[in-house]
This record gives structure tokens, C-alpha cells and sequence, in this order.
């Protein structure tokens, strides 16, 4: 029965599928290249060429220098290693943050590390409704011991895409670095570097079709960082370790189709994510739209379904071959849900209520229409068993 | 994550609904939290004779509530009280460790069904 199932994967946000294209040139680099780029023979040379390769596709897709780009283990270490070393590099400069306060936990935990540990004032900026941040707030917050600000360019929950090139402008005007998490955004949004006066910029493969584990940082040339990894001569010295060659070999291939395949992309996944959402709202009551509609990732569907929590709504549509994922307690391990959904205004009990549908090149009208057909009789469902109505609700 | 019993009382849950003329219904749990039980119950001659559930809330919510009604369903009032959350887990093949606060809300919607039947039958009925 479950084994026959077909699978409806709409959680996009979370892991891709790595694309054969991308596979094919992978293998031959595990038994067949498999020698080490630093070693000075040509089983080495032939690693270190393909290793040089990628960079120039990451450099390439992100308009900037392959010397630019570090390869890392992904998005997260690079959130970790930007804000750690800017932070500790400008140390003497000053000790102070700007940040916002839906950012993924790669930054957050980061920052509540240097606030905890190292004597670093943070400040969260709030973010509206649909999950903006201000770039005037990002302009006032600035003072005279401000050494990085830290937005993302598209958040993984609500989808909401931030105004980055806005807020660069702002941080160049005023010498500031400025990082931005765009592990959601890359292969999804089109990302230039200079355009947007980003000076370090966090992205991992898995988010477009490459493998897991392995991303990049870029910095920015003249942009002084210290060592994430010691021991070793990769990566210009600043992360020790042989290169995780498959994998950097995969990333450069991904990355370079994702920004390939763009413009399709966008028409694509915007058409099926509004039919998503429009259905949605049209079909279900009580049910209300996280993000901002018109800044938004074209795959990206967040909903908060009242008097349901998301746990359950999305065991009950993986049962149905619907996989998604929500911001509720439950899925979050902790108490509360997730921190995006209450930062955009979203009472407890309705953020429990979430579901995000984040759709990719896998997906299909078909599905976008078995969904809508599942959902409402789910929903209705779920809400005959649960003990809160409307006016318990909103007294 | 979860066992296959617990995934056949979230996907077949026993005993939902409410029962209008109730002998108790006790309450437990807040929206805030993410998990509300209410658990009403039927009370003939000291014996659960019927017991409904509505619960909002994740899996293991929803089939520990399942399966708390069924271990007290035809059981007297006394045995009912000595349900707890650790027997409503092992019923269901275990929890994960970070859902035992699920099954500990179905005891506790017990014992409130129950408490409230005690109030509002001082002397037994």
C-alpha cells in the first residue's frame, strides 16, 4: 500500500532531489578522480581542476570572482562562519550587530552566542506582517560600534523576500559589512553580488537540486576573515580539510542550471504557487496566508489553518502522499512555534496551525490540483475532532 | 518516530465527539501550548458506560486521547482514577520522548472528566 504511493513532494524548502545532470558529473569523482587537489601529481592536479571548475560556475552564477568563493559544508556553517569571524575581526572596532528577528537559527544562535559569550550587542530588528524588514530600521539602528548586519534574502518559512539591494546600499553608504543568508534564495531569486552590495553571502546546494553537505561563503575581495578550519592550505588557508570533491563538483553543476533555468523556473513555480494559494483561500475557511504575497519565493506556500495544529495536518496528508512541512511546537521540538510565525504578529494558536508547501521543478498542475482536492476534507476532519470553534477561538 | 499504534489511533480515532448529557467533562491543556483535550464522560451505576474526546493537537495528542477513552470505556470510576499516562504510552507501543507530555494531558483529561463527575455527584450518582 504505502509503497505504492505516489509521492507528492512539497517540501522543497527543506532538501531538493539532486537532479541527474548533476549525479552524472558527480560519480566519476568518487572512484575514478578521486585524488586529492592538493597533492601535486596529476591525479591530484585532475581534483584540483574540477574543484577550480565549480568555483567558477558559483562565481559565475552569483556575479562574482571565483576567488570569491569558499566552499563549505553548507548553508549553516557559512551563516556561522561570516558572523563569527566579522564579529571577531572588527572586535576591536566595535561590538555590535544588526540582525532581524525571523532569520534562520544558523544566524540567530550565532548572534546569542556573541550577546551570551563574547560582550556583543544585537540588535533583532521586528519585521512587519508579511515579514519585511524596514531598510529605514536598518539605517536607524546603525551606530557608531555597528561592524556587520546580517538579513536574509528570503526567508525559508513564509518565503518573504527581503530588500536586500536596499538595505546593501545602506550598509555600503555607511562602512558597514553586510551578510546575507541565501540559502532559500539562490537558484530561486536572481543574486548578483555587486548589484546588491552584499559582502558575504551564505548558500547551500541541497536547496537546488545539488548534494547535501556541502555549500560556499562568499566574501567579498578586501573583506579580512579568520580561519574556520586551521590546518590545512585549502581554501586560501581559512578552512583546513580535503575538499569534499563530489560534492563541490556537484554544487558548481547545480547551481549551474538552477541560474540557467531561471526565467522557466519563475513562470513556472509562480503560476502553480498562486493557484496553490488562491485554492486554498477560496476553498477553506479560517484559513489565512503567512508572508508577503507580492515579495515572495515563486515556490513558496505558507498557510495557518485555524482550530488545527500542524502536526497533525501534516501526518494526515502524508497518509494522502502530501508531504509539506509546518512551523507548529510539535515539528519545531520545543514548545513554542516557530519563531518567524510569531514574529510576523501570529497568536500561539494560530501559528500552531501552519503548513508550508514549498514547491520545485518536480511539481506538477496535477499535484497542485490533488492537493486542493485532499486538503478541505482533511482540514474538515481535523477540525470535526477538535474542541476549539470559532467563537472559542476569537471571544 | 511513531509506532504503528500510534499511527492507527491518529489516522482511526475512537470515540470522537461529545456527549450532550454528560456525567463530567473535564477540560485540560491550552491552545497556547499547541494541545487541548476534552475528554466527557458517562457515568451509569459507577461504571464509564460511554466516553468521547476532541482533541486539538499533534499525533500522539490525538491517539493518546484515543486510546485513554478506551482503556477507561466499561471500567468503574475508581479503576478509571488509576490510569496513567505511563499505561496510555505503553498501550500505544511507546512515544517518542518529546511527545510524553501528550500522553500525560490524556491522563490528566481523565481525572478531570472524573473530578467533575465527583463534583457534580457528590454521592456517587
Amino acid at each position: 500500500m504505502a509503497e505504492n504511493k505516489k509521492i507528492i513532494y512539497m517540501d522543497n524548502a527543506a532538501t531538493t532531489a539532486v537532479r541527474k545532470e548533476v549525479l552524472d558529473v558527480m560519480l566519476p569523482y568518487f572512484s575514478e578522480h578521486y585524488g586529492n587537489p592538493s597533492s601535486i601529481h596529476s591525479v591530484g592536479r585532475d581534483a584540483k581542476r574540477a574543484v577550480e571548475a565549480a568555483r567558477k560556475q558559483v562565481a559565475a552564477a552569483l556575479g562574482a570572482q571565483p576567488q570569491e568563493i569558499y566552499f563549505t559544508a553548507g548553508g549553516s556553517e557559512s551563516d556561522n562562519w561570516a558572523i563569527r569571524s566579522a564579529a571577531e575581526m572588527l572586535e576591536k572596532k566595535g561590538k555590535h550587530i544588526i540582525t532581524s528577528s525571523i532569520e534562520h537559527h544558523a544566524v540567530l544562535h550565532t548572534c546569542e552566542y556573541l550577546e551570551k559569550y563574547r560582550g556583543y550587542r544585537i540588535t533583532y530588528l521586528p519585521v512587519d506582517e508579511g515579514g519585511l524588514v524596514n531598510p529605514q530600521d536598518v539605517k536607524n539602528a546603525i551606530a557608531d560600534d555597528t561592524v556587520l548586519i546580517s538579513i536574509m534574502a528570503a526567508n525559508n518559512e513564509i518565503g518573504t523576500l527581503e530588500p536586500i539591494a536596499e538595505i546593501g546600499k545602506i550598509a555600503k553608504a555607511a562602512g558597514v559589512l553586510f551578510h546575507t543568508d541565501a540559502v532559500q534564495a539562490v537558484g530561486a531569486i536572481p543574486i548578483d553580488v555587486n548589484a546588491l552590495n552584499v559582502d558575504l553571502l551564505s548558500l547551500s546546494a541541497h536547496k537546488f537540486h545539488g548534494p547535501k553537505g556541502v555549500g560556499a561563503l562568499y566574501i567579498r575581495k578586501g573583506v579580512r576573515m579568520n580561519n574556520l578550519i586551521f590546518g590545512g592550505a585549502q581554501e586560501r588557508n581559512l578552512r583546513a580539510g580535503t575538499e569534499n570533491l563530489a560534492s563541490i563538483v556537484g554544487l558548481g553543476k547545480a547551481i549551474e542550471i538552477a541560474v540557467a533555468e531561471l526565467p522557466e523556473y519563475t513562470v513556472k513555480l509562480t503560476k502553480l504557487r498562486d493557484e496553490l494559494i488562491n485554492g486554498i483561500l477560496a476553498e477553506i475557511p479560517d484559513v489565512r496566508l503567512n508572508g508577503d504575497h507580492a515579495h515572495r519565493l515563486p515556490g513558496n506556500v505558507n498557510v495557518s489553518v485555524r482550530y488545527i495544529e500542524g502536526e497533525s495536518l501534516l501526518m494526515r496528508l502524508d497518509l494522502l502522499g502530501v508531504e509539506g512541512s509546518s512551523g507548529s511546537a510539535c515539528t519545531s521540538g520545543s514548545l513554542d512555534p516557530s519563531h518567524v510565525l510569531l514574529a510576523i504578529g501570529l497568536p500561539h494558536e494560530i501559528a500552531h496551525g501552519s503548513l508550508r508547501l514549498s514547491l520545485g521543478i518536480g511539481n506538477t498542475e496535477e499535484d497542485v490540483q490533488y492537493v486542493l482536492k485532499v486538503l478541505p476534507d482533511v482540514v474538515k476532519d481535523l477540525r470535526a475532532m477538535s474542541p476549539l470553534t470559532r467563537p472559542a477561538c476569537f471571544a | 518516530m511513531y509506532s504503528e499504534k500510534v499511527m492507527d489511533h491518529f489516522e482511526h480515532p475512537r470515540n470522537v465527539g461529545e456527549i450532550a448529557d454528560a456525567s463530567g467533562t473535564g477540560t485540560v491543556g491550552n491552545a497556547r501550548c499547541g494541545d487541548i483535550m476534552k475528554m466527557d464522560i458517562k457515568v451509569e451505576n459507577n461504571i464509564i458506560t460511554d466516553v468521547k474526546f476532541k482533541t486539538f493537537g499533534c499525533c500522539a495528542a490525538v491517539a493518546t486521547s484515543s486510546m485513554a477513552t478506551e482503556m477507561v470505556k466499561g471500567k468503574s470510576v475508581e479503576e478509571a482514577l488509576q490510569l496513567t499516562n505511563k499505561a496510555v504510552a505503553e498501550a500505544l507501543d511507546g512515544l517518542p520522548a518529546v511527545k510524553i507530555h501528550c500522553s500525560l494531558l490524556a491522563e490528566e483529561a481523565i481525572h478531570a472528566a472524573l473530578e467533575d463527575y465527583h463534583k457534580k455527584h457528590p454521592q456517587g450518582e
